[in-house]
């Protein structure tokens, strides 16, 4: 059953504004080391925010990107231990054009929830 | 908690300088539970010493243990007064408490002025000068590190290359999460992996920005020497070029305040070795995997129930950004 609205990114933007414009201001004065704190929450908010709204898509890529490279369909989470091993392992490493694709689309998708600014 | 820490430096200082003393302006710097430091003054007849005391509390049963590679604080102790003695800027270390004074694993250091917090550094117009000369100053205190005499150290574990590749991969192994940029990078790290240096010296294991006291006129003293080790040395100066010490200034590889080349030659000049460029770009790229893994190590000690904490937990979430990094690096 879907939510009313807002939607989990919404809802995440509504608070994090909430607490960076009305609450952090007033913690700058009281306590600076909860100040600190509260930015840190913030920045996490933001992250869900994006995430809430990025995620399941940028998975569903992930998920079709591996099932292609490793030849079989699977859960994120299995076909992502099965890429790990063989690079354990020495199977694949950088001289692998697929592999590295694959890397470089996750990698972006992730940063692009984690910290759009990064470069 | 802080008039017992009083009382007790009270005592000690009496001891060690062997007249009534005074504590005053005792205030906790940083530090959990476990690894704590705090900064006061002991007055003696009038005059006026300014201390720190480094300090791991006796363990509290289901406390959290210090990292397996730390070092303990009389062995801190040891490496600094090594360090000290061979004209390294780091702190003055006094003497250690005994186990009477009930503080728990504990030293006493002369406290220097300056600032170890990036930004200020990075940013703010007193350090405007200071900025101009970080680089060449840690490449010259790096060189003076790497040549204290081994034979007055405490006992170090000696960390070569390929050690340092199997401590991260057991580290990932104990996370429940596959870690395909990582694993790549250290497969990479683990096909040209530096032969053991010739002759293994002190190497600080932590030596980057954030971990050393600077003011107007340039570095004032090396922190955290925890991570020390016998090793390569040019394992530091990779690590004090590693994207995440540069706090945003990515065009400034050595610690946001000059160039490799910079910190290399201030290096040799002031009597390291020759920096073979590789081997720093080796070290470099495994700084980066080991930032990674310790920001996913960090996140576990709240996962885990070890540590309660939000920020620890949200430091995870930083893991990628030095994916993003391996990426480019490999590439190059």
């Amino acid at each position: 059953m879907s939510q009313d609205r807002p939607t989990a990114a919404e809802l995440l933007a509504a608070i994090a504004d909430f607490l960076r414009e009305e609450a952090t201001p007033v913690l700058d004065k009281a306590d600076p080391r909860l100040a600190f704190q509260m930015r840190v929450a913030v920045n996490s908010l933001a992250i869900l925010e994006r995430e809430a709204r990025l995620g399941p898509a940028a998975d569903a890529r992930e998920t079709a990107r591996l099932a292609r490279l490793l030849g079989h369909d699977g859960t994120l989470a299995d076909l992502n231990r099965e890429l790990a091993r063989q690079l354990r392992e020495g199977t694949r490493d950088e001289r692998d054009a697929a592999l590295m694709e694959h890397l470089e689309a996750t990698v972006a998708d992730k940063i692009a929830i984690a910290n759009p600014k990064w470069r | 908690m802080s008039e017992i820490v009083a009382a007790a430096l009270a005592a000690a200082c009496g001891r060690h300088f062997g007249a009534a003393v005074g504590i005053e302006n005792l205030r906790r710097e940083s530090g959990g539970a476990s690894r704590q430091t705090w900064s006061f003054d002991a007055v003696a007849a009038g005059t006026r010493q300014e201390l720190i005391l480094r300090r791991d509390p006796p363990t509290v049963a289901g406390g959290e243990k210090a990292s397996s590679t730390s070092l303990d604080r009389a062995t801190e102790f040891g490496v600094l007064r090594a360090a000290f003695q061979g004209g390294v800027r780091a702190p003055e270390v006094l003497f250690e408490l005994t186990a009477e004074d009930g503080l728990g694993d504990a030293f006493v250091m002369r406290r220097i002025g300056g600032t170890a917090i990036a930004r200020k550094l990075l940013r703010d117009a007193p350090y405007a000068q200071a900025r101009t000369r970080i680089a060449s100053q840690l490449g010259e205190i790096a060189a003076r590190i790497h040549s204290v005499d081994i034979v007055r150290l405490p006992s170090l574990a000696r960390r070569e290359a390929a050690d340092q590749i199997a401590s991260l991969r057991a580290t990932l192994d104990t996370l429940d999460q596959p870690q395909p940029v990582f694993e790549l990078a250290l497969g990479w790290l683990d096909r040209r992996k530096p032969a053991p240096a010739t002759k293994p010296v002190l190497v600080h294991g932590d030596y980057r920005t954030g971990n050393y006291l600077a003011d107007e006129t340039g570095v004032t003293a090396i922190l955290d020497w925890e991570g020390a080790h016998l090793g390569d040395p040019i394992e530091d100066l990779g690590w004090l070029c590693v994207k995440s010490w540069r706090f945003g200034a990515i065009d400034r590889p050595a610690g946001g305040f000059g160039s490799r080349e910079q910190l290399w030659q201030a290096y040799e000049r002031a009597g390291g070795g020759a920096v073979d460029p590789a081997r720093a770009h080796w070290w470099e790229v495994f700084g980066t995997v080991r930032w990674g893994v310790i920001c996913l190590t960090q996140a576990w000690r709240h996962l885990s129930g070890s540590v309660k904490s939000m920020e620890l937990a949200s430091i995870g979430r930083r893991a990628v950004e030095t994916e993003v990094d391996l990426l480019q690096l490999l590439k190059a």
